[in-house]
């Protein structure tokens, strides 16, 4: 049962994944992504992480793809991608580092199967922490204990990249942009 | 618990990851690109999670945690930085922006 999942969630992923290279449309290339991410996010489920599975489909497919999303339609979804190549080459080779960093990748993980083998209590150890104390309670227990450091620098974070924002996205003065011309332009004619 | 190995959800990492490498090169849209680096980023949580389930502790999780935490920061960070370039260009190509390139 659990391998035909993972098989399924193996087919979905990967192919979402390539479709995003292929897509030429960006609306197309966020939605592969939120099915990519949805994918994970039951790969997640099987390996015992359900915690971070919720947080997955809500923070990542909802909150952030919406956000993708939004700027993709603020900006214009007819926009085509340009074929001129500036750097002559770039393409095929960063094609081919690519299918050479699969290799790589791929024979390290071919190595981490053999260590996984190895250590087959890995499994049994989590699945009783989630038995326990409950997934959501022993993260819980971890994060405001060994890990309170980081949490306390991620608000710091989170209300430097929230000022950052308000920074960036406000209009300053200086000149208009054509298309904030033609603008206020219809504005004065309406 | 699933009886799959991990080596093969390290396997899928991987070549998630490799994916959005070649994207992040090959793409000329700046929120393609975007969207490519977070295609990478998930594909080290699965590896995260995969590493969580190996050792049968839950810090692979709680990183997660925090890859999505700053992921959410720099999503809306970049997304801003595109929007005021898109302002000033009209373009949201990474090719137009070259003002500091000899």
């Amino acid at each position: 049962m659990d391998v035909a999942v993972f098989v399924a969630v193996f087919v979905l992923a990967l192919g979402s994944s390539l479709a995003m290279l292929f897509a030429r449309n960006a609306v197309h290339v966020a939605l592969f992504l939120v099915a990519g991410q949805v994918a994970l996010a039951v790969a997640f489920l099987l390996q015992g992480a359900f915690f971070v599975a919720a947080v997955q489909v809500i923070v990542y497919a909802g909150a952030i793809m919406v956000l993708f999303l939004f700027v993709i339609m603020l900006l214009g979804v007819d926009q085509r991608e340009a074929l001129i190549e500036p750097l002559p080459g770039q393409r095929p080779l960063a094609i081919g580092l690519g299918a050479l960093l699969v290799l790589e990748i791929l024979y390290a993980s071919m190595r981490g199967l053999d260590l996984a083998s190895a250590s087959p209590e890995g499994s049994a150890a989590l699945a009783r922490l989630n038995a326990d104390p409950g997934n959501v309670e022993a993260l819980a227990r971890l994060l405001f204990s060994d890990f309170l450091l980081p949490f306390e620098v991620t608000s710091v974070l989170l209300v430097a990249a929230i000022v950052g924002v308000m920074a960036l996205a406000r209009r300053m003065g200086g000149p208009l942009t054509a298309s904030e011309r033609s603008d206020r332009a219809e504005e004065v004619a309406a | 618990m699933t009886r799959v190995d991990p080596g093969y959800f390290l396997a899928l990492a991987g070549l998630m990851f490799s994916i959005g490498v070649v994207g992040t090169l090959v793409r000329r849209n700046a929120i393609v690109i975007f969207m490519f680096v977070e295609l990478m980023l998930n594909a080290v949580n699965l590896a995260f999670i995969t590493f969580a389930r190996m050792h049968g502790e839950l810090d692979g999780q709680v990183l997660v945690f925090f890859v999505l935490v700053v992921a959410a920061a720099e999503a809306v960070v970049g997304l801003a930085i595109i929007l005021r370039i898109y302002r000033l260009r009209e373009s949201a190509n990474v090719d137009d922006v070259n003002l500091l390139k000899w």
